[in-house]
């Protein structure tokens, strides 16, 4: 038996037959990282000692009758997400040797629920990007094609999921890096509403966008997934007190009574070929499925990514001046207290997060806030309110979730602006704080396309239900994904 | 477009160093991507407020209630310097 090809709920279920084990489980998916990860890169950190002590708790566990869906699951963590006692990196050689002291929230949350953690994933540096090839250490490859890239920046927990490296992992997405991920790896990925999630324990970037959420293999497990994430919690300010709903429940199967809205601005000209065919055709199996399709406009789109690379860097300026060598990470050690700040900064940090630290100082320093900032706050209400209306007309908005499908590594490192572009159908719903998923729903040229559905704030149901209509209807099986195995062996 | 004497008072003002090299090319980078980010200009918004935060959430307090706090020692674990029970730090007024 493959195990490490399971998903969640298929694993639990011959777990809590007692079928399999949890160190079985958990050793198959060490064993498949092992062959694999040397192409994939998708981790950072292996934690293979502390997966095992994991596993033999949840064995302990299931021994004793605990029926939880996440019991014994090996789950892979994004490494911007605090794991005390273990490397929390960012990607970055400012916090190449950190290790945080306590645990996020979300991270204690799947502890308590039974899981297992396998590794820590690779990730744009401090979650700045869009491709993975900004992180400090090495760049992540995507499973279906490896000399392409598998999206950001949580490119290391999409890669760990489609390449079977991990039954589910956690990514954070503050301008899509949730969705574009998991749209180019060909996994589920979704962004919960924000304030739905906690952030506590998670290196913050950009504190009014940041939410953290799952990659899975299928809508089942993202709501399983979800349900273990999702709530208030006190430790973080920003989370709601909305009750949390039985998101199984979502999972019908049809959309009767569904009502789509299609916004026409994400059908950009910059999408690949073959591309809106693709999701168009997507859509006409919503319709196949009951749902009642609308054309509708969400006019101010084309000012997001404008929005978004005012008030991300900025509160990302602000975020990152904690990286200061004195009570954390790297010091570049000289007696002068200031040259020692900009030496530590200078050299701890890359060139990506260097330059949004910089637009975000800009926007916001005297003479230019009002100008910058201030006009991309209230770039922000127009977005929402526009949202706000759409949303008292249809359930959910259906979209594509990147232009393209993933691009060659390298390709787009050149322009800055040229990356930034991958972003412009998932930024919206960051600067709205509405729900977003890509479920895969193609493949053009070989590689991944994802559909979008974006739901609005605290409906992450609705969302699960359309995805999961779409993903049980058949109208795209996904095909056999590359046999990494043999090409270690060709090489 | 982006005086270099302008990138060279924000590095300051972000505390970042950066090389010859490196201030050269982050004009010209920062320039191209202020001048897409300015269309934002091309919205009216005189009659619209800001929104900081997407939730209308205000002052979220709690109790005043003591809790364990994290150990020193954890504190400290990751510390460039540390002396005692203090964080090591340089002078800032000579």
């Amino acid at each position: 038996m493959t195990l490490h090809t399971l998903t969640i709920h298929e694993a639990g279920d011959l777990l809590r037959s007692r079928d399999i084990s949890a160190v079985e489980l958990t050793t198959a998916v060490l064993d498949r990282m092992s062959v694999v990860d040397d192409l994939v890169r998708a981790y950072i950190t292996r934690l293979e000692d502390r997966a095992i002590a994991m596993a033999e708790e949840a064995d302990r566990r299931l021994a004793a009758g605990d029926d939880g869906p996440l019991v014994g699951i090996p789950i892979a963590l994004k490494d911007v997400l605090c794991l005390a006692g273990e490397p929390t990196t960012a990607a970055s050689r400012i916090l190449e040797h950190f290790v945080p002291p306590y645990s996020a929230t979300v991270v204690k949350r799947l502890e308590a629920a039974g899981a297992v953690f396998v590794g820590k994933t690779n990730l744009d540096e401090f979650a700045m990007g869009s491709s993975t090839e900004h992180s400090a250490f090495f760049p992540t490859h995507n499973p279906w094609n490896l000399d392409m890239v598998p999206g950001g920046s949580s490119g290391g927990s999409a890669a760990a999921v489609a390449a079977d490296m991990a039954l589910a992992s956690l990514g954070s997405d503050t301008g899509g890096s949730i969705r574009q991920p998991a749209s180019l790896c060909g996994v589920v990925g979704f962004k919960p509403s924000y304030g739905r999630v906690s952030r506590y324990g998670l290196l913050a970037f950009a504190s009014s966008l940041d939410q953290i959420g799952p990659f899975t293999k299928d809508v089942t497990d993202c709501a399983i997934m979800l349900q273990a994430l999702a709530g208030h919690d006190p430790m973080d300010s920003t989370t709601a007190r909305v009750p949390v709903p039985n998101y199984a429940e979502a999972l019908q199967g049809d959309l009767r009574g569904v009502r789509l809205g299609v916004p026409k601005e994400y059908f950009v000209e910059g999408l690949q070929p073959g591309m809106e065919d693709m999701v168009r055709g997507a859509i006409a199996a919503l319709r196949d499925l009951g749902a009642e399709i609308v054309d509708v406009s969400l006019p101010s789109t084309r000012y997001a990514l404008a929005t978004y690379y005012i008030i991300a860097p900025a509160e990302a300026s602000a975020n990152l001046a904690r990286y200061d060598g004195i009570k954390y990470g790297y010091s570049a050690g000289v007696p002068s207290m200031w040259e020692n700040y900009n030496l530590t900064r200078g050299a701890g940090f890359g060139d990506e997060v260097k330059r949004r630290i910089m637009i975000g100082t800009y926007a916001l320093s005297e003479g230019y806030a009002d100008q910058y900032y201030r006009q991309a706050q209230k770039a922000r209400t127009i977005i929402k309110a526009e949202f706000d209306e759409v949303f008292r007309t249809c359930d959910a908005l259906v979209s594509p979730v990147s232009p393209i499908v993933a691009f060659p590594l390298g390709q787009k490192l050149s322009d800055p602006y040229q990356m930034y572009l991958c972003d412009i159908c998932t930024l919206p719903a960051n600067i709205a704080g509405v729900a977003g998923v890509s479920v895969p729903c193609g493949m053009l040229e070989g590689l991944p396309v994802g559909l979008q559905v974006q739901a609005p704030a605290f409906s992450e149901s609705v969302a699960l239900r359309v995805a999961y209509a779409f993903e049980q209807s058949g109208h795209f099986v996904a095909p056999a994904k590359p046999e990494l195995v043999a090409s270690l062996a060709e090489g | 477009m982006i005086a270099r004497s302008d990138v060279q008072k924000v590095a300051a003002l972000a505390r970042l160093e950066l090389s010859e090299d490196q201030l050269e090319r982050m004009t010209t980078e920062l320039g191209a991507i202020l001048e897409h980010i300015a269309t934002l200009s091309e919205l009216r918004t005189d009659h619209i407020g800001p929104t900081s935060q997407v939730l209308d959430l205000h002052n979220v307090l709690r109790e005043d209630s003591e809790r364990p706090s994290l150990p020193v020692e954890a504190v400290l674990a990751n510390a460039p310097d540390r002396e005692e029970d203090y964080f090591r730090v340089r002078a800032i007024l000579e």
